[in-house]
């Protein structure tokens, strides 16, 4: 029932994307893979985070790790695209597994220094090689359109179908999972780790299934955005995205797939249209170009500390009374009620207090 | 055997680094329970702050004291304006809001200064020093870096052992209701922690940034590895965090020295790998159990 009003949702959705991919030019076609891109890799994380409880500042780099794997492929072995986007993703899961066992057993503020010193890291390894991974200037992806849309189609908007698709599949799959057994485990092992043990669930194994099947969201992203930008370089996968995919997770609301969809596209479109008003009022590039950055942070402070659950909360809270004045929807609100938003939980899981008295003078 | 000398050296004063970024986690760590991901970003805004009196001024000592003024005030408002609502909330809140912080002040840095490198004065002369024919391998500004962290270190020491504010500040770190119900403004103890911590963080950049030149990123990488450093002492433990920024400068120093610079961060990140694996509480800290 649940997978059947997904896939519903998902076809008009496909539907609607199309017909506005033919309506828009194609530099809007173009935004539209890129905030595609996105959705994938915030989605992902946004399950990591928001259901299972386990941060990661390291998606950045395990978005390099698909882009990369994604250009080798097409570069060397000229594999077909579906068969490299699967593989991207596949590879990209295998290293997340790696992370993720290490994850497993840290918490907290060791996780998150372990996942950024990753993605510190993992550009520098990219440098180590540069017959293979071609160094600074990064490799560049070649892919064609589809021959059986005709000479003249505007690759732009292939680009925006194939991409959007892949969202679509990745949201829809996603979504299930979150409402499937291991959804609710995730959750049950992010809001008590202990009372889920005591239950019978393997913590260690979910936390490590939660990186991988974020791992792979990402892994898929970074191929989808190597084929959309049509080249991959480390510049590209610096801190600076692992913290904007977590600053859409976080906008959007942690846990909430539709969440991911709100922060991808304020993601893509903000920074386009601030650099465009720096341009217009004679700022710099260099200054356009990090406003965008000085304002994840800002987005990032503000609403952790004023709004714990992001667009989507704030949607849900607007909706809820509307709804619950007509009969039929009565249904619907009561089940967005019980939606996730787990980490911004109104009860601390361990209060400062009782931590501080371990420490040791 | 020479060139061995020489990277020790080179790693030890590379390590008071790591140590000082180390010793600024440890403050926050112990005050607050939070993992301040912004200490980086603090030092390298202050380090641009004195960037700026050092070009109008000609002085560089003016640079350093308002670098190190600059650390202590942005420090204590940072703790007062975005730690204080989060401080009793799950750990994740704290991080993300301190990553934010982060990542606002490299783009503020960069709207401001531009993204371009520039290169940072030294306070003494970087020429290596000799003694008779045998290079050391550093130089008499590595020699004040090495002096400058040291005796922070241990005014901090000396503060926190011998004062009264230093008896509230531990007061107010070990047990805040217990402290409270002996009058200590625990509220007031952990904006001065985090202040000393930002003091401590803007001499490290300071005192870094000659090597590593000046440019919105240029502290993430001495970040994570203090990271690294914190943790291999144990976040507990000041003198663990000397210690392992020490152990860390010297082996980062060898692996660069005979591997390549290269595979430096990597390393690091190995080896924050292997401590967490094998020592998650540090290699000084007392064991305690994970509360639940």
């Amino acid at each position: 029932m649940t997978l059947l009003r997904h896939l519903a949702a998902a076809i008009v959705v496909a539907l609607v994307l199309v017909l506005l991919t033919v309506r828009l030019d194609a530099f809007r076609d173009y935004q539209m893979a890129e905030v595609a891109c996105y959705v994938v890799a915030v989605a992902g994380l946004t399950a990591l985070v928001g259901l299972s409880g386990q941060i990661s500042l390291g998606h950045g780099a395990f978005m390099a790790i698909g882009a990369y794997s994604a250009a080798l492929l097409l570069l060397h072995l000229h594999w077909p695209l579906p068969a490299v986007l699967a593989a991207a993703a596949v590879i990209t899961a295998a290293s997340g597994a790696v992370v993720g066992v290490a994850a497993a057993r840290l918490r907290g503020p060791y996780l998150a220094g372990a996942t950024l010193l990753l993605a510190v890291a993992l550009p520098s390894l990219a440098l180590s090689d540069p017959s293979l991974f071609g160094g600074d200037q990064g490799l560049s992806v070649v892919t064609s359109t589809p021959a059986f849309l005709g000479p003249t189609f505007p690759p732009t908007r292939w680009q925006a179908w194939l991409t959007c698709g892949c969202a679509l599949i990745t949201l829809v799959l996603l979504a299930n999972l979150a409402r499937s057994r291991v959804g609710r485990s995730w959750r049950a092992a992010g809001d008590d780790e202990v009372a889920a043990a005591l239950a019978g669930l393997n913590v260690a194994r979910l936390r490590v299934l939660a990186f991988v099947v974020s791992a792979a969201c990402a892994g898929l992203a970074g191929a989808l955005l190597a084929i959309t930008t049509s080249i991959v370089s480390p510049g590209a996968f610096t801190i600076t995205l692992s913290v904007a995919l977590l600053t859409g997770a976080v906008l959007g609301g942690l846990g909430s797939l539709a969440g991911a969809v709100w922060g991808s596209l304020v993601l893509v479109l903000v920074p386009t249209y601030v650099m465009d008003v720096a341009a217009s009022h004679g700022l710099s590039s260099s200054a356009g170009s990090n406003i965008p950055v000085a304002a994840y942070g800002v987005v990032l402070v503000v609403v952790m500390l004023l709004f714990p659950d992001g667009i989507q909360g704030g949607l849900v809270r607007l909706y809820r009374p509307v709804a619950a004045r007509v009969p039929a929807w009565r249904g619907l609100a009561r089940r967005k009620t019980t939606g996730p938003a787990t980490a911004p939980a109104p009860q601390p899981r361990a209060s400062a207090s009782e931590h501080q008295e371990e420490g040791s003078i | 055997m020479a060139e061995l000398f020489e990277l020790t050296l080179g790693g030890l004063s590379v390590g008071m680094i790591y140590a000082a970024i180390a010793l600024s986690l440890v403050l926050i760590w112990r005050a607050t329970r939070i993992l301040n991901y912004a200490q980086g970003g603090l030092a390298m805004f202050t380090t641009y702050l004195a960037f700026t009196v050092i070009t109008h001024t000609g002085s560089y000592w003016a640079g350093f004291v308002v670098t190190l003024v600059a650390g202590l005030l942005l420090g204590g408002l940072i703790e007062r304006v975005v730690i204080r609502p989060v401080e009793n909330k799950p750990p994740l809140n704290a991080i993300i809001v301190t990553i934010g912080l982060l990542i606002f002040l490299e783009g503020l840095a960069g709207v401001i200064y531009g993204g371009q490198y520039r290169s940072f004065p030294a306070a003494f002369s970087i020429d290596g020093l000799h003694v008779g024919s045998l290079a050391l391998g550093i130089s008499a500004n590595d020699v004040f870096v090495a002096a400058a962290v040291l005796v922070a270190a241990l005014l901090l020491a000396g503060l926190f052992q011998y004062t009264s504010v230093g008896l509230r500040l531990r007061a107010a770190a070990f047990s805040p209701p217990v402290a409270r119900l002996l009058g200590v403004r625990v509220g007031r103890m952990l904006t001065l922690g985090w202040a000393l911590a930002g003091l401590i963080g803007a001499l490290a950049g300071v005192l870094v940034s000659p090597s590593t030149f000046l440019y919105p990123n240029s502290m993430d990488s001495v970040f994570v590895l203090g990271f690294t450093a914190a943790v291999i002492g144990g976040l507990d433990s000041p003198a663990g965090a000397v210690a392992g920024g020490l152990i860390l400068g010297v082996a980062l120093s060898y692996v660069g020295g005979y591997l390549g610079s290269d595979v430096v961060p990597l390393f690091g990140l190995a080896a924050l790998v292997v401590v967490l694996m094998i020592r998650p509480e540090g290699l000084f800290s007392a064991a305690a159990a994970r509360q639940v």
